[in-house]
């Protein structure tokens, strides 16, 4: 069965991608979630130089949901050049989305450009992680201007690359920013990051689980909270928009798509389900989409807006 | 399995060697098998992996050697301390039932081991238990495995100040054509010397991976082997040795909490 879904001019075998963050930090673990069945991968956010990620406990799961301070460790574009070229070498791929970081509109700049000599097929940039405020206070994604101007200098120095922004959910008008960041030239965007920041405490010692205290957080019981950013955005912008938020089940990627997602990230799916969740996904999609006499996947985009 | 660490009390500690000891933890089932591992939390220290050592229905044990920051403060802990576990993570060792097998120890790899001996003893193998070490320090668990019934201890030590004088992998050599199968546990070089013993004896071997690990359970990917890809956390540590050489820079390098190579 046809699942193929075309996204900025890249054909996706299957409308789900591994989100940002999870297990991509090596070319070969990229290809692995790739034999597991992934329409497209995303890498972890690249930093222009290496970065330290927080200490452990960095995360948690329990039935209803996830929650993480990973705090984006990398060892660097340098390093993302190796790793993503041996996979953009690999003759099997399905798409990547090269994601970019950084503390600074300067450093935005530079990692971007070096992202685009690596080449993906796809730039994404994160400027919505929770768990660095304490090295470069609130994220890009709160502030409309700040969201916007940054799209803008990735967008000058992605030569022909499609950019897209990933959101953060933690804002008052989720839709606001989405509209500035395609005026500033956005190809499309994701929503959402974690929730947050929250915290979880153990009660034996009263400390908390995670060593950054709080953490974003993720997971099945986010999933309704995710689903209406996704329609927020997609009711307000004309560019596609990669939708994501505790999806486990072949179901909630057609909830993520009918709410306007074009692609829907898998996260924290894979401890849920384990790494062949893209392949179970996949194929209750595909049960779906023939119990309900679908032809193309493309049509039930949007269809609840 | 636990994904939320469990604040568990150390009810005894002994000192193993002049750097490891062993914590034990009783009246807690927490149903591992030989060869999986627990994240142990210390509360605003840090969280990091331990193979088990021993477990049954009533306690399990943590052998820990003194290399770091992390397992020198927990070196600190007495008995009736607190830490928190969760897990067990991961696949452990295969079992068989009435072979005879070979465990191949290096170190510290001897902890873990032991639980492979106890559980295959009990399922009537014949277990050859070759441990080594660079010196008659760096030794442990030889008193447990002397007393053990089913177990055959063999030792080497580089130095020669126990044992034979070597490697142990010599030892493996000699005794490679009498088994069934064969699991190790140790440096990589050694494990990786003892997967060309093997192959070359055609005999079956399983070993245990270390790599920088956050999640353990195959989420973060930090783990992540080159050529599989797969995390060690969720697809190992014990890996089949056919798996096994499929691995990218196996007993060369491993990668660090950012995921840049380095070397072992």
């Amino acid at each position: 069965m046809n699942l193929s879904i075309d996204f900025l001019g890249v054909t996706f075998p299957n409308p789900t991608v591994l989100a940002s963050g999870i297990l991509g930090v090596t070319g070969d673990s990229l290809k692995n979630v790739v034999r597991n069945g992934a329409g497209g991968v995303t890498s972890k956010s690249v930093w222009l130089e290496r970065h330290e990620g927080h200490k452990n406990p960095t995360m948690m799961g329990t039935e209803s949901f996830y929650i993480n301070a990973v705090g984006l460790p990398d060892g660097g574009i340098e390093k993302a050049r190796e790793e993503l070229g041996k996979y953009l070498d690999w003759e099997d791929r399905a798409p990547l989305i090269g994601n970019i970081v950084a503390g600074s509109i300067a450093d935005f700049k530079s990692v971007a450009e070096k992202m685009a000599e690596i080449g993906p097929d796809i730039i994404e940039v994160n400027i919505s992680c929770p768990n660095v405020e304490h090295e470069f206070g609130k994220p890009f994604a709160c502030v409309a201007a700040d969201a916007a101007e940054v799209t803008k200098i990735v967008k000058n120095v992605s030569k022909n690359i499609p950019v897209i922004v990933k959101l953060s959910p933690n804002v008052e008008d989720i839709a606001a920013i989405a509209v500035a960041c395609e005026k500033a030239g956005a190809d499309g965007l994701v929503a959402c990051n974690t929730f947050g920041p929250g915290i979880v405490i153990d009660i034996d010692t009263a400390e908390p689980v995670l060593a950054n205290k709080v953490g974003g957080v993720s997971g099945p019981g986010i999933k309704p909270l995710a689903v209406k950013k996704v329609m927020d955005i997609a009711s307000a912008v004309k560019i596609p928009v990669i939708g994501m938020g505790g999806v486990v089940t072949g179901r909630d990627v057609i909830e993520f798509m009918m709410a306007g997602a074009s692609l829907v990230g898998i996260g924290v799916g894979v401890y849920y389900r384990g790494a062949s969740v893209f392949e179970k996904i996949t194929e209750e999609i595909e049960d779906w989409v023939s119990e309900n006499g679908v032809k193309n996947l493309s049509e039930i985009i949007g269809k609840a807006l | 399995m636990i994904d939320q660490p469990k604040i568990l009390k150390i009810d005894e500690v002994r000192d193993e060697n002049p750097t490891v000891k062993t914590f034990v933890f009783k009246g807690f089932e927490l149903g591992a098998m030989p060869g999986q591992f627990v994240n142990l939390w210390i509360p605003r220290v840090d969280e990091k992996p331990f193979s088990v050592a021993y477990c049954d229905k009533d306690e399990f044990w943590l052998t820990v050697a003194a290399v770091g920051p992390f397992s020198k403060k927990l070196h600190e802990f007495k008995e009736g301390d607190k830490v928190g576990i969760r897990g067990p993570y991961g696949k452990g060792y295969t079992i068989p039932e009435g072979k005879k097998i070979a465990l191949l120890a290096g170190g510290y790899g001897a902890a873990p081991l032991y639980f492979v001996a106890h559980e295959a003893a009990s399922r009537g193998c014949e277990v050859e238990f070759i441990v080594g070490a660079r010196n008659k320090d760096l030794l442990l668990y030889l008193d447990r495995i002397e007393v053990a019934s089913g177990m055959n201890l063999h030792v080497a030590t580089d130095d020669g100040s126990v044992g034979r004088e070597g490697y142990n992998t010599a030892i493996l050599e000699e005794l490679v054509g009498g088994v069934d199968m064969v699991m190790t546990c140790g440096p990589e070089v050694m494990m990786k010397a003892a997967m060309g013993i093997c192959e070359k004896a055609g005999i079956q071997i399983e070993v245990s991976i270390e790599r920088y690990m956050k999640c353990g359970s195959g989420v973060c990917g930090n783990c992540c082997v080159d050529g599989l890809g797969v995390p060690v956390c969720k697809s190992g540590p014990v890996f089949p040795g056919d798996m096994a050489r499929k691995i990218e820079g196996l007993g060369e390098w491993h990668r660090d909490n950012v995921g840049l190579k380095v070397l072992w």
